[in-house]
């Protein structure tokens, strides 16, 4: 069953549209991940799904009621915000039962739930604190734990860690997640952190300028990516995007990086679908799927002679800042595959792992 | 609330030569006592006149220490209770009622309903909010004068001439933009994600208002309370000109008595009447002042 389902979903502000043609739909218990840069209207969207905007056109429904036109308290979800939005002259308990008193919820059975969350979230000892008083690790529960009194069809967080320090933000990471297997239900989580919606959503969606540019597993999202941007925004060193020609030979297609030495990278079969030779494309190789070709166990059929710039350690991985025909490669290789900078290398790709997208329409070529 | 004072402050005189700093302490604190004897001159003046019988500031003058001899409080009961003015001989103590009838619940009204706009301009999206606010605070910036006629032809209508109430009226009214203001750039500083957090959680309007944004309002309420009282309470032209005889707040009866032309004129009395008159502002003053620097420059929540 889905739990939650948009429908053609626009939002303008007079003549500026923020959302364009939304379509989403979540499973129950689904955790669904709402990513992008800033202004590309992922807040927006959750505002619209909690209530706190109004729709322009289109449907949104949760649990398959139409919920257009519903106030916030009537749609039975719960929020986390980026701000924690605690009320300064409340304890955490007052905090927590804030809306059990507004939906007239008996003391007895407030006291129990309050119990009940603050054990699961570890925050007994700070009921009678006020948010002036609690760091900002235990804000963040607080936060969650205002939200999981309510027992709602629809968890929704907007950037609920972006306020922590590196170390706490992963703490807290886990334990959403935790909370979430534990919890099971639907959730929506909005973030700019591609790590983050990696790690937690059971689906991503990637959005940009108003549009939803691609909605799917991470694995998917990760390795197949509907197009330039969504490959680009996803991972971390960013794709590498070469501009290159397709060329075809005895041995099959295979592309040549501009303004190089013409050495054919061989495509696997399954990649050339939709294919031409001659045709311009960029080349896109995530900086994982080089290799220095000594240290390259696999198939080192396609390689590289690239120049290196800079040498970035960081302790599990080593960044490679190289040039190849004057476009910028980025690599990363293990640490101890390294090589000096001002070296010149050969570095081996993973072919089966590239993807090739076209130069003007920037969506991914071939299966 | 938190203790503001916990640095040390820039002191520019502690370093330099024995010579340069005894020297230029010296201008300081002389500079200042000049200007602070200035100031605190009049109100000695007056306060130590409330004490002297008349003949004798009629010889020695206005400005003499009272001699030890003659030197009585009785001056400040004839003030309160007793001296004529316009007929009636029950001092100012009847327009001191009259003023506090007015001041207070004057006060009170337009801080209510200044919270109350506040609330609704900084934190509810409507259709023309902002011309709304805009002519709220034109309030601000007009002349009295102008609102003469105006709420003479109101006041009459609806029958409200040289009554408290009336006063009461115009008061509020009046205040309202400054309270208005006041409250709507204090709320402006709290989080709109309490009111969304608030809205989720299923309060209305009502409950944010009383649950959230009231609990945060102690020092915009102070700010207006003071601003409000004091200026409600000092108003002359008003009082003047809506009411007459006994209905009149004290700032226009003590002009009346000073005024009123029944011979020699009690300095005396009317000292201590005046010093009487300018006490509630001051003990308000004295009793909010810390609050009121504090909520007119900090606007912060956290």
């Amino acid at each position: 069953m889905s739990s939650l389902t948009i429908k053609d979903l626009r939002k303008s502000y007079g003549e500026v549209e923020v959302l364009t043609d939304i379509n989403l739909e979540a499973d129950s218990g689904e955790f669904i991940a709402l990513v992008g840069p800033s202004g590309c209207g992922k807040s927006t969207l959750l505002s619209i799904i909690a209530g706190l905007e109004s729709v322009t056109s289109g449907e949104v429904k949760i649990e398959d009621r139409l919920v257009n036109n519903d106030a916030p308290k009537d749609r039975d979800i719960a929020m986390v915000f980026q701000s924690y939005a605690l009320y300064p002259t409340m304890t955490v308990r007052e905090n927590m039962t804030f809306g059990m008193e507004c939906r007239n919820i008996p003391k007895a059975e407030q006291k129990d739930t309050v119990a009940r969350v603050a054990d699961l979230l570890q925050i007994g000892p700070l009921l009678d604190r006020k948010p002036s008083q609690l760091s900002g690790g235990q804000r963040q529960r607080v936060a969650m734990g205002r939200a999981l009194v309510r027992d709602p069809k629809l968890f929704l967080f907007d950037e609920p860690l972006s306020n922590l320090d590196a170390k706490l933000r992963i703490e807290m990471r886990s334990e959403i997640k935790k909370l979430h297997n534990r919890v099971g239900k639907t959730t929506v989580y909005v973030t700019h952190d591609q790590v983050e919606a990696m790690t937690l959503a059971s689906r991503i969606a990637v959005m940009f300028k108003g549009v939803l540019q691609q909605y799917d597993t991470p694995k998917e999202i990760y390795e197949r990516p509907r197009n330039k941007f969504v490959a680009g925004f996803m991972g971390s060193p960013t794709m590498n995007f070469l501009n290159a020609k397709v060329v075809q030979s005895d041995a099959g297609f295979g592309v040549t990086i501009d303004g190089g030495d013409g050495t054919i990278l061989p495509l696997p079969a399954d990649h050339t679908a939709n294919l031409a030779a001659g045709q311009s494309v960029i080349f896109g190789v995530r900086p994982e799927h080089f290799n220095p070709v000594h240290a390259h166990r696999g198939d080192t059929s396609a390689r590289m002679k690239v120049l290196v710039d800079m040498v970035e350690p960081t302790g599990a991985e080593t960044i490679l800042m190289t040039t190849v025909a004057g476009q910028d490669v980025v690599a990363s290789v293990e640490p101890d595959d390294a090589p000096k900078e001002g070296e010149t290398i050969e570095l081996a790709i993973n072919m089966s792992k590239v993807c090739l997208f076209d130069p003007s329409t920037e969506l991914r070529l071939s299966a | 609330m938190a203790d503001t004072s916990t640095h040390e402050q820039f002191d520019p005189l502690a370093t330099g030569g024995m010579r340069r700093r005894i020297t230029s302490k010296g201008i300081v604190y002389g500079a200042l006592s000049v200007f602070a004897l200035i100031y605190i001159a009049p109100l000695l003046i007056i306060l130590l006149n409330t004490l002297r019988p008349l003949e004798d500031i009629v010889r020695t003058g206005f400005i003499a220490l009272p001699d030890a001899e003659t030197m009585t409080l009785r001056y400040w009961g004839e003030a309160w209770g007793s001296f004529c003015i316009g007929g009636t001989c029950e001092g100012v103590s009847r327009f001191y009622k009259n003023s506090l009838l007015m001041t207070i619940p004057a006060t009170i009204l337009s801080t209510m309903i200044g919270l109350l706009n506040g609330y609704i301009l900084s934190k509810w999206r409507f259709r023309y909010d902002g011309l709304i606010f805009g002519l709220i605070t034109l309030g601000v910036f007009m002349p009295q004068q102008m609102t003469l006629l105006p709420w003479a032809f109101v006041l009459g209508k609806l029958g409200l001439s040289n009554t408290i109430a009336g006063l009461v009226f115009v008061h509020t009214v009046q205040g309202i933009s400054f309270t208005t203001l006041f409250c709507r750039n204090y709320f402006v500083s709290i989080p709109d994600d309490l009111i969304k957090a608030a809205r989720i959680d299923g309060a209305g309007f009502w409950r944010i208002f009383r649950r959230i944004i009231l609990p945060l309002s102690p020092p915009i309420v102070i700010v207006t309370v003071i601003w409000q009282f004091t200026g409600i309470w000092n108003e002359f032209l008003f009082g003047t000109v809506f009411t007459s005889g006994g209905n009149q707040p004290i700032t226009s009866a003590i002009v009346a008595f000073s005024g009123s032309g029944t011979g020699e004129r009690h300095y005396n009395i009317e000292a201590a009447a005046v010093i009487m008159a300018a006490l509630p502002p001051l003990f308000i003053y004295i009793a909010g002042g810390k609050y009121f620097v504090r909520g007119l420059t900090q606007g912060a929540v956290k």
